[in-house]
């Protein structure tokens, strides 16, 4: 079910009336699971077992080890005579190395049905590519919808209570509801047991606030999808589709196309996501916070898919840099190599594996990997260039501009857009191509003349787009500079915010793209 | 706490680490030095922090900080 | 306590203001959608006027004692207005674009909700169709139906394999991209559509003679499909149970092609029924029809001189066999054709002005699409 097909919205809506006219507040949860569980009934009655087994994994998981924590502290309290200064630390050492191997076993199965299902063919493929002579074949593996969402976001779970940081939930049904809230199956976000679980299973009242709130907020993420990113989506096939015809200046019209498509569709996903679960009484986190505003690449992925970049921090990037191995080896690149260096050393070995998760999580495909390496080398150089901007900004006495910052920010988009070109063209040797023709052979002459209206955009379309992104545009400007989304404003002017909503649900049905549309030669006077 | 406050001025001159309580909500520290502090304060003061104490909390102030290396000292 | 209740007053205004607001919204969005769903659904009115015929006929006032079913080898080859003027038959044509044999099936079962006439006559070309054919076709005959279940039925039976009911429920949804090509005629037509036809026959002035027709392909199979026999069976069926005479025909025309065979078929179900059918291929002679003169596209559909022909023949025939009403006599009925009557002769002489101003048609047919 996708959120823009027409079962989807039947679906909520029925859930939402049966939600508050007919479940009691306490039951509510339990509403959700079963909503949860139809969601992935209707998409393939399979997944449901892959999803149940990875919550079973964890719940398990989570029990035994917080019993078994509890169990070696109490003992440690009411013998403590037993024990010296030594023996307690041996004691503490032997308790958080058997918690590590239940936590290993765990992430083992949860992250070996993630492995196997998503990744065997590209595996193979690879080993094909580079192997030669007779190709192994594919193996039909079905990947169950979100199985990455869920996967990481029962990671998480399973690390935390590792960590001691959350307590384990106890009823099972509680804890399938978490993997497989529905909602965040499509693009995420992805939450964290600790913040999750604080709305998930309250009793929750009807609030009109809430609801309002997150209804605006589905009918914004429906407009910026359905208007924007998805008549934007057929140009840009055409536009990557003949790379030979369309290169030069066209390439710097996919990736702002591109910029508008991506974000208008992922951030619309996430607003719908989050709308929904507000609608339902369940908080869910943030997961953009205006990206396209960041002065720095490090800033913009501060920003961008939020979730998933706190969850690479947490889980791989500070376990890694800040393990007692990485510890001695940046010690011991200090006293070797000097101090700038030395310091460096760990932070690059952690930020190479985070980024190569982030690639080869993004996709199963070589093109994600290398686009997760150029964001790493990125990163790293604009961290390198740090000072040396400094030391330009004080001499040339630069910093306090404000024009400066504008700059900072135009910068920082084109840079990301053009690294999101690998997401566009068929392979990352063509990528590097077009992108060199945009400074060969940009010849913006040729995007005029007719060129512009080739690819699938009427002159109506064009002003549609312009005007549309325009609003989305200056929504973001008001988040911007008051620090809060406009809902609120709206709000205390409560028929300002009901006109919106109309204006909302009525621009989108009639300018989305959606359905076959209408072409009208099709219907023209043919001899019948 | 006044070693402390060194290796943070080492990071950033310009910040009052005496007095900022934000320092993780304002994004003044980022994860980067995060992890350059946590190798400094293993150098220092000889206190592995591990990490689930990579935590906002433990991070907003100088104060939280050393709340946090005191704690793991004594442990 | 005094704090309370101003609080509580407070709240119950808010409560009630944003009710108002609810409900408001909601009336100005189903009203916006429905005003928006009039305006951009295809308006017929120019060029291709075929789908607004279905919904004129609910304008039409007097009673019809013969009904015409089919496609457009009735909607242009039969002169409603002859047959009235020549021998006083009330009817009216409920054809439109490539009409399928289900389609003209619901389209009498709708007819009987507002009315029973004493003949239904049935052009036999669609049967040749055993399956759906195209949306725009569907669209210009389901659109202007009014709903019943015989509307249902007949988008269910029609749908081709990428259309679905809920656009048919609200064409909005199947329209709506029609946004950045909306014409003066979409605005000035939300609420009322011009008269296309009288009592729906299209009427059309010029002259194409009539040329060579490709040699008919032979077929691989002969058999008139069951699904559409089937429909002409229930056809029968709800004629008889109306005490309503069907009566079957072949228009006169020659393209596309009628095989034999099919004529045979045809002559079987109505021998074997005991109704009559009548192939008007044969009988062009008879009725003086002179396809030099009386086609308008090259020998497809008769023209206007050509629509009189077949109806002064056809009405002939009627009135012989069955017990019509001479409605001439009728003076409220009369009045009512008065009207109509009125309607075809200014077109007559509009679409006569243009051919004699510029040899063509311009405001009408292929010249006319927007």
């Amino acid at each position: 079910m996708l959120f823009t097909s027409l079962k989807f919205i039947v679906f909520i809506t029925i859930l939402v009336i049966v939600y508050y006219a007919f479940t009691p507040a306490k039951e509510r949860w339990g509403l959700l699971l079963m909503a949860s569980l139809a969601f992935y009934f209707f998409a393939d009655p399979r997944f449901l077992i892959f999803i149940f087994v990875t919550a079973l994994v964890a719940y398990v998981h989570a029990i035994v080890t917080e019993d078994y924590q509890a169990k070696r502290k109490a003992y440690l309290k009411q013998n403590k005579e037993l024990f010296d200064g030594d023996g307690k630390k041996k004691y503490k050492k032997t308790t958080a190395n058997v918690t590590r191997l239940l936590l290993v076993l765990s992430l083992l199965i949860n992250l070996g049905i993630l492995a196997a299902t998503k990744y065997t063919n590209f595996v193979i493929d690879t080993v094909n590519s580079i192997r030669g002579g007779e190709p192994l074949s594919f193996v039909n593996v079905i990947i169950p919808m979100g199985i990455s969402f869920y996967t990481f976001q029962t990671v998480s779970y399973s690390i935390d209570i590792s960590r001691g940081t959350v307590k384990a939930e106890r009823n099972l049904l509680k804890l399938l509801l978490f993997v497989s809230f529905f909602p965040q199956l499509v693009q995420g976000p992805i939450s964290r047991f600790g913040d999750l679980s604080q709305t998930l299973y309250t009793p929750k009242q009807f609030e009109f606030k809430n609801v309002s709130y997150g209804f605006i907020r589905i009918l914004w993420g429906y407009f910026k999808k359905l208007v924007i990113a998805d008549r934007l989506l057929p140009a840009i096939k055409i536009l990557t589709g003949s790379p030979d015809e369309y290169n030069g200046a066209f390439v710097f019209i996919v990736m702002m196309f591109y910029a508008a498509q991506l974000y208008c569709d992922f951030t619309g996903g996430i607003d719908i996501t989050i709308g929904i679960a507000q609608v339902l009484g369940v908080t869910v986190k943030e997961n953009f916070d205006l990206p396209y505003f960041s002065k720095n690449i490090k800033e913009y992925w501060n920003r961008w898919h939020i979730t998933m970049g706190t969850w690479f921090t947490d889980y791989i990037f500070y376990p890694l840099s800040v393990s007692p191995k990485m510890l001695k080896l940046s010690k011991w690149s200090r006293e070797h190599l000097g101090n700038a260096v030395g310091k460096r050393v760990t932070v690059y070995i952690s930020c190479f594996a985070v980024w190569l998760a982030t690639g080869i999580w993004h996709g199963a495909a070589w093109h994600f990997v290398v686009w997760g390496l150029m964001n790493f080398v990125v990163i790293m150089a604009s961290q390198e260039l740090e000072p040396l901007y400094a030391k330009f900004h004080a001499k040339f006495n630069l910093k306090p501009h404000k024009g400066y910052a504008v700059f900072e920010i135009i910068r920082t988009f084109l840079l990301m857009s053009s690294l999101k070109l690998f997401d566009c063209y068929a392979n990352v040797g063509l990528t590097f191509k077009m992108f060199g023709s945009m400074f060969t052979t940009f010849n913006a002459g040729k995007l005029f003349g007719g060129a512009l209206a080739d690819i699938g955009l009427s002159s109506g379309d064009y002003i549609l787009l312009a005007g549309s992104i325009t609003v989305v545009f200056l929504v973001s400007l008001y988040k911007k500079f008051k620090g809060t989304d406009i809902r609120g404003f709206l709000y205390d002017r409560f028929p300002l915010f009901a006109l919106s909503a109309v204006i909302l649900l009525i621009a989108t049905l009639v300018f989305g793209a959606y359905g076959a549309g209408y072409d009208a030669s099709q219907f023209i006077y043919n001899q019948f | 706490m006044e070693e402390l406050i060194e290796i943070l001025q080492d990071l950033h001159s310009d910040v009052d680490f005496e007095n900022c309580k934000t320092l993780i909500d304002d994004k003044i520290l980022d994860s980067f030095d995060i992890v350059s502090i946590v190798s400094e304060v293993n150098d220092r003061f000889d206190v592995q922090i591990p990490a689930k104490e990579l935590v906002p909390e433990n991070f907003n102030s100088a104060q939280a900080l050393w709340d946090l290396i005191t704690r793991l000292e004594e442990d | 306590m005094h704090k309370l209740t101003k609080n509580g007053k407070k709240l119950t205004r808010s409560t009630i203001l944003r009710c108002l607001c609810v409900a408001g919204s909601v009336i100005l969005t189903l009203a916006a959608l429905w005003y928006l769903q009039r305006l951009l659904m295809p308006k017929y009115q120019k060029g291709v006027v075929e789908g607004s015929m279905i919904e004129e006929y609910y304008l039409s006032e007097e009673p019809h004692e013969v009904i015409f079913l089919g496609d457009c080898e009735v909607y242009e080859n039969i002169s409603t207005v002859t047959l009235f003027e020549e021998y006083g038959i009330s009817s009216y044509i409920r054809g439109s674009a490539q009409q399928l044999t289900w389609q003209s099936y619901y389209l009498l079962e709708d007819t009987l909700r507002y009315e029973t006439p004493k003949v239904v006559v049935f052009n036999v070309l669609a049967l040749k169709y055993g399956e759906p054919q195209s949306e725009s076709y569907n669209r210009m005959t389901l659109d202007g139906m009014r709903w019943s279940s015989s509307k249902i039925a007949s988008i269910e039976a029609s749908m081709t394999e990428d259309e679905h009911m809920i656009d048919y429920v609200f064409p909005f949804l199947r329209y709506h991209s029609r946004w950045s090509e909306l014409t003066a005629t979409d605005f000035e037509h939300v609420f009322s559509k011009d008269r296309v036809t009288t009592n729906g026959y299209y009427m059309r002035a010029d002259v194409l003679p009539e040329g060579a027709f490709p040699d008919p392909m032979p077929l691989a199979d002969y058999t008139l499909p069951d699904t559409s026999m089937e429909y002409l069976e229930m056809m029968y069926e709800l004629c008889e149970e109306n005490d309503i005479e069907l009566v079957l025909i072949k228009a006169p025309t020659l393209y596309p092609y009628w095989y034999e065979q099919w004529d045979d078929q045809v002559d079987e179900f109505a021998d074997a029924h005991g109704i009559p059918y009548i192939n008007y291929i044969y009988l062009r002679d008879a009725m003086g029809l002179d396809m030099s003169e009386d086609t308008y596209d090259a020998g497809l559909h008769l023209n206007l001189s050509g629509a009189e022909k077949f109806a002064s023949y056809i009405g002939q025939y009627l009135i012989n066999n069955y017990d019509l009403t001479d409605f001439r006599q009728y003076a409220d009925v009369a009045g009512e054709w008065e009207d109509d009557i009125l309607f075809y002769d200014s077109l007559r002489q509009a679409q006569e002005a243009e051919l004699s101003e510029y040899g063509e048609l311009r405001s009408w047919g292929a010249n006319a699409i927007e």
